[in-house]
């Protein structure tokens, strides 16, 4: 498939999920919570189009909240990791003396067992973190942090490499010359340079992280039952797959159609960064 | 001992020594029983561990003197019958137990076993640096006398009108003495092998076995029963989910028992529908109980930690305790959460049926019209019209706490809106239960240190006798930050005449004046809505239908007579 | 050998040692109890003697430097002692295990097996496929075999994978009852029947796992033989009358090797911490269900044995890699 079908193709399914997580609540206006004490486990059927769980909860409507709570992680994680990523980058990039010990601190990130970590800190973690920002933020806190903090080292290194080109080029040695200071330079001069690659990694972190969302909610160490993420509802309906299959479809397909669309929209330099 | 593990890894993968297939009856005749464990035993001595998981797999070797039977009533096991006033066993002024050891009775190495072994189980679990799991069944005894091979006396040091603690149960098992010998205080843990192969007079002895993972094991040949047991091996299977274990006995027929299947009961029925196997449960103590706190709760990131005394404004008042209890819809609550696994408790003591009462029966219907006449009668009324009721500018607003687990997640929700409909708002926390049930004192989110209104969870008497279980609601049992957060009245109720009919319990000996005394106890928990319960949790198993002699049972192993399971004609 | 291959040498045992701390400093943060899964019937001062009896009582520095001393000098000279028949250990304590009171190592040492059947046999088929996807599609740029295959690419990265292993689990286990749903870890290959066996069990982990670690890899695969067969040399050589298989065999591939080899390289460790869930829907008891049974339950001594394990082997594969490249890379040192 060539880059530009395959760009269109991402905006398309990444685009459609935004759109029907967002504006899905305008046509389907039924509160999540809401239980259905005498329709429990129904069917799909007019009042519940895709049916409803035990608690007689809608599942189109859990569907659309848990889409609203796992595009918050994928963004909020991608933002924290590409946000590192694109700190250290600049810095190794930009400054001779800062490179050394921060491209060794990347090998080190690099040579951590991520998702065993992972799944310790999602273990010890929870309960100082929602200590601090209350149960519901506390997880969500904890959960993009953690997929955050161990998800930068590639963009980290793409991006010093990018910065050290764009550092060689003219413009930049005039800038120095005009007495044009770091921050500046790095803003004005670097930033709208490595836009691309930049766009690209927090893409490709974007669909990481709702994939390790996913993975960490069927751990276990994921969402309460009460805060349904897509993992989470993946996670709930998967028992079920004989008798009620959609409950675990429905939300799979979504988190399948999203994480293809990301991956589609940052493969569009050819390959995945290295 | 490595090249040992090593070696018993590498025969736990042998074929099944196939005994003689002559048919019928005979020790081994029916080849191989496959367990399914998913949460696999970690040890084979239960002394090591109080999980239920290790003290079930190691039932199959480790026998007591004394086992519970299916209704909770003593069955005699290694003894030749349970000690009794009348029969002598105990003494008149209940300081000492006598128990007399069948004749005859071997290891499976062959040698005998006698009153010596009794004696020195009790010195293994008592050792200090041991960290016995079963030590509080042992605290009282303070002398083991061995008369002859065959007697063995235990002697108390007070008193003990129920003196069934030490080895009635699978629990506490009797150890071989020549084996655990060097294994004493510290150096228990150190003891890998005789942990991991404990020899023992059981149907069955250890062949191999990997904690975490698997365990196999063969028909004891020195078993005191000749035709028994009718398998020739087990094969324990550990991993996965209640799910995988569920699906590999009644969907697909890989095993031939899955233990513990937690499961939501549509997932349950659905497997069971495919006619492969048979669910079965078994009902004990375990009962799902809300907490009431009885106390103003500090407020969250307050300094002075956890409820001081001054008692709450709201809950202090039974008729609001009354109207929560009464809004619930427990039947429901069953069908959602447990199905076959749960029954309407509104009991705090659910059994044995001697002990429960039927005093309390009516709170299985639904009454909210009810619940709200009783909030108005007291005062209660939301005079701002906000939904709420309140009283004295004091709104019913509560925090409800649980630990992080999706059956409980539902009853919150359900208890939520249910309170809503009578005017109670109620704001749901849910905690991670290594948090919730941790006894660490600096944290403030556990169940004894109670930072809310309202809590739900789980606990049962250990064994038949509740006294135990019913004194964790005396004055001074109420955890505080003096005591180091110890204890298990979380509500902080405290009556004296509570106390004092504990202490009428603890000097009475006739089992029929226990159960009457444990029936009022329990009755005054319960109508004074001191702690509201809501589900009798049974255990879930299941077994394929080519299995006979499964005898589900709550109250000791539930693998307690695997020596009389066979394999159904076909 | 280059000189950055060797500065990675040197740097080996600071970065474990670093790694070791974090992960002691991490677990140290835990505020859950080992003994908060025990029944309730066990009183509380019980509870503590158990604590005690496990060396909980002793503050986090000490127990820290006591396990580095045990994972340093106690663990390698048992190790030693059971190959040579020393005696260095001298019955100094081992690293035991919280939850079962049994050598952490000989529990590493039992999983092993498992994890490496299953895991090392779905790397070995990944590796294979994407290689063999990766030439294919590169060879056929833009057609729709290249399409296909980047969207099994594409799938395979964005399906989840206990999402695959249900579904797979549901239609080829229970409903054409083709293959079990469980992994018997004690099933031991003696003859053709039971390698029959041995195969249906292990044929869905092993796909599910296999379809993560090819929709990973082709896609480097893929861009590594692009960039190759854009080269001059193989201008040349397609000038030269060679056929387009022997181009993209001899010519191509083996200069997209070096790229290749160290994806594989660098993934491997990886795939022990990524095969923690196909093992826990699987129940194959291997490293990665260790890892989250001990999590579970708060076993810190294997939970902190098995990370640092993971840790030692992704530093080797980083390692390797180096070391891989400095000899058969033909260009300059990058640094």
């Amino acid at each position: 498939m060539d880059n530009a079908r395959r760009h269109t193709l991402g905006v398309m399914l990444l685009g459609g999920t935004i759109a029907l997580v967002l504006l899905g609540p305008l046509i389907w206006p039924v509160p999540h919570t809401a239980m259905d004490l005498g329709a429990r486990n129904a069917p799909a059927s007019l009042a519940h189009p895709l049916g409803t769980d035990q608690l007689g909860r809608d599942l189109a409507a859990r569907l659309l909240a848990g889409g609203r709570i796992s595009l918050a992680v994928a963004l909020v994680a991608a933002l924290v990791g590409t946000g590192l990523g694109l700190a250290i980058g600049l810095a190794a990039g930009m400054s001779r003396a800062l490179d050394a010990p921060l491209m060794r601190l990347t090998d080190i990130f690099l040579s951590l067992p991520l998702l065993p970590l992972l799944l310790i800190a999602a273990t010890v973690l929870r309960a100082p973190l929602a200590a601090i920002f209350g149960p519901e933020a506390g997880i969500f806190a904890l959960i993009t942090l953690s997929i955050g903090a161990t998800n930068w080292m590639a963009t980290a290194r793409i991006l010093r490499a990018e910065v050290r080109a764009v550092m060689k080029r003219d413009f930049i040695a005039a800038a120095r010359l005009a007495g044009i200071g770091p921050s500046r330079i790095a803003f004005f001069h670097i930033l709208p340079n490595i836009s691309a690659p930049l766009g690209v990694s927090a893409a490709q972190a974007a669909a990481a992280a709702i994939l390790m969302e996913s993975a960490l909610s069927f751990l276990g160490l994921g969402f309460p039952p009460d805060l349904p993420s897509w993992g989470r509802l993946i996670y709930e309906g998967t028992p079920h797959l004989g008798t009620y299959p959609g409950r675990a479809l429905w939300p799979g397909a979504l988190i399948a159609v999203t994480a293809t669309g990301i991956t589609c929209l940052g493969d569009r330099l050819g390959g995945p960064p290295q | 001992m490595f090249a040992r593990l090593i070696a018993a890894a590498i025969s736990l993968c042998m074929p099944v020594p196939l005994f003689a297939a002559d048919g019928h009856a005979g020790r081994g005749s029916d080849g191989l029983l496959r367990l399914y464990y998913w949460q696999a035993p970690s040890t084979l001595n239960p002394y090591l561990s109080g999980g239920i998981k290790d003290v079930e797999a190691a039932s199959l070797i480790l026998e007591p003197l004394a086992r519970l039977d299916p209704d909770g009533r003593m069955v005699p096991w290694l003894a030749r019958e349970i000690p009794s006033q009348d029969n002598g066993g105990i003494a008149d002024d209940m300081r000492s137990i006598t128990w007399r050891l069948k004749p005859g009775l071997e290891w499976s190495d062959g040698s005998a076993v006698t009153s010596q072994d009794v004696k020195f189980t009790v010195t293994y679990c008592m050792a200090p640096g041991s960290g016995c799991a079963q030590q509080a069944k042992f605290r009282d005894v303070v002398a083991v006398d061995t008369p002859d091979p065959l007697t063995a006396v235990l002697r108390f040091a007070a008193p003990k009108p129920f003196p069934y603690g030490p080895f009635v149960g699978a629990q506490t098992p009797v150890l071989q003495a020549a084996q655990f010998a060097d294994c004493l205080g510290p150096a228990a843990a150190a003891c890998t092998e005789a942990n991991f192969a404990p020899i023992g007079t059981g149907p069955f002895r250890a062949v191999a076995f990997r904690p975490g993972d698997a365990a196999r094991f063969e028909a004891n040949p020195a078993y005191r029963v000749p035709d028994a047991p009718a398998f020739a091996t087990v094969l324990l299977k550990g991993g996965g989910s209640a799910i995988t274990a569920g699906r590999a006995v009644l969907e697909t027929g890989e095993f031939d028992y899955a233990w513990n299947l937690q499961l939501g009961p549509d997932v349950l029925n659905a497997m069971a529908a495919k006619g492969r196997g048979r669910v079965v449960t078994a009902f004990s103590t375990l009962v799902e109980r809300m907490a009431l706190n009885l106390r103003e709760s500090a407020p969250r990131g307050s300094s002075t930690a956890g409820p001081s005394p001054i008692p709450h404004p709201a809950m202090a008042d039974i008729a609001v305790r009354r109207a929560l209890s009464m809004s619930l819809d427990r039947n429901l609550m069953v069908q959602i959460g447990y199905g076959e696994a749960g029954r309407v408790s509104c009991n705090i003591v659910p059994g044995p049926p001697a002990y429960a009462s039927r005093a309390n029966d009516g709170c299985a219907a639904q009454d909210i019209p009810g619940a709200r006449e009783v909030l108005t009668k007291a005062g209660w009324t939301d005079d701002n019209g906000d939904g709420v009721r309140g009283r004295n500018g004091r709104e019913l607003r509560f925090v409800f706490q649980t630990s992080t687990n999706a059956v409980r997640q539902d009853f919150q929700l359900l208890a939520k809106e249910w309170w809503r409909q009578i005017g109670v708002a109620t704001e749901l926390h849910s905690i991670d239960s290594s948090v919730f049930f941790s006894a660490d004192a600096g944290n403030r989110d556990s169940l004894q240190q109670f930072n809310a209104h309202i809590q739900m969870y789980a606990s049962a008497s250990d064994g038949t006798d509740p006294e135990a279980y019913l004194s964790g609601w005396s004055c001074d049992n109420i955890p505080t930050a003096r005591n180091g957060w110890q204890g298990r009245n979380v509500g902080g109720w405290c009556d004296p005449a509570y106390d004092a009919l504990l202490d009428r319990l603890s000097a009475t000996s006739a089992p029929e004046d226990r159960a009457a005394l444990a029936r009022t106890l329990n009755d005054m928990l319960v109508q004074n809505y001191v702690v509201v319960p809501l589900v009798d949790r049974g255990r879930v198993s299941a077994h394929a239908n080519t299995l006979e002699g499964v005898r589900m049972n709550a109250w000791d192993s539930e693998l307690w007579n695997i020596a009389d399971w066979r394999r159904a004609p076909r | 050998m280059r000189a950055s291959a060797l500065r990675r040498l040197a740097m080996t045992l600071p970065t474990l040692l670093v790694i070791s701390a974090l992960i002691f400093a991490l677990l140290e943060l835990a505020p859950g109890d080992p003994m908060a899964q025990l029944p309730d019937s066990i009183p509380a001062e019980v509870r503590a003697d158990m604590a005690a009896a496990l060396g909980l009582d002793q503050s986090g520095p000490v127990r820290y430097a006591l396990w580095l001393r045990q994972m340093l000098v106690v663990e390698p000279s048992v190790a030693l002692d059971r190959l040579l028949g020393t005696d260095l250990a001298e019955g100094a304590p081992r690293i035991l295990s919280w939850q079962t009171r049994a050598p952490v190592m000989s529990l590493i040492a039992q999983r092993l097996p498992q994890t490496l059947a299953v895991v090392g046999l779905a790397y070995l088929i990944g590796t294979l496929a994407a290689v063999a996807l990766g030439v294919w599609s590169a060879a056929r740029q833009g057609t729709a075999l290249d399409r296909a295959g980047t969207a099994v690419a594409a799938m395979g990265y964005g399906l989840p994978p206990y999402f695959t292993a249900a579904v797979l689990i549901y239609v080829f286990a229970i409903w054409l009852g083709w293959v079990p749903t469980v992994y018997d870890t004690t099933h031991r290959v003696t003859g053709w029947d039971s390698a029959a066996v041995q195969l249906r069990q292990i044929i869905l982990p092993v796909a599910v796992l296999s379809l993560q670690t090819t929709a990973q890899i082709t896609r480097y695969t893929r861009a590594a033989m692009l960039e190759a067969l854009g080269q001059n040399y193989i201008r040349t050589a397609r000038a030269k009358g060679l056929t387009q298989r022997r181009v993209l065999l001899r010519h191509a591939l083996r200069n997209s090797w070096v790229a290749t080899l160290t994806v594989i390289a660098l993934g491997a460790p990886q795939v022990f911490a990524g095969a923690i869930i196909t093992e826990q829907i699987f129940g194959v008891n291997g490293i990665g269900q260790l890892l989250i049974q001990s999590l579970h339950v708060g076993d810190l001594p294997v939970v902190q044995t098995v990370t640092m394990l993971i840790a030692v082997l992704i530093v080797l594969a980083n390692l390797a890699a180096d070391l891989l490249i400095a000899r058969i890379d033909p260009r300059p040192d990058h640094g």
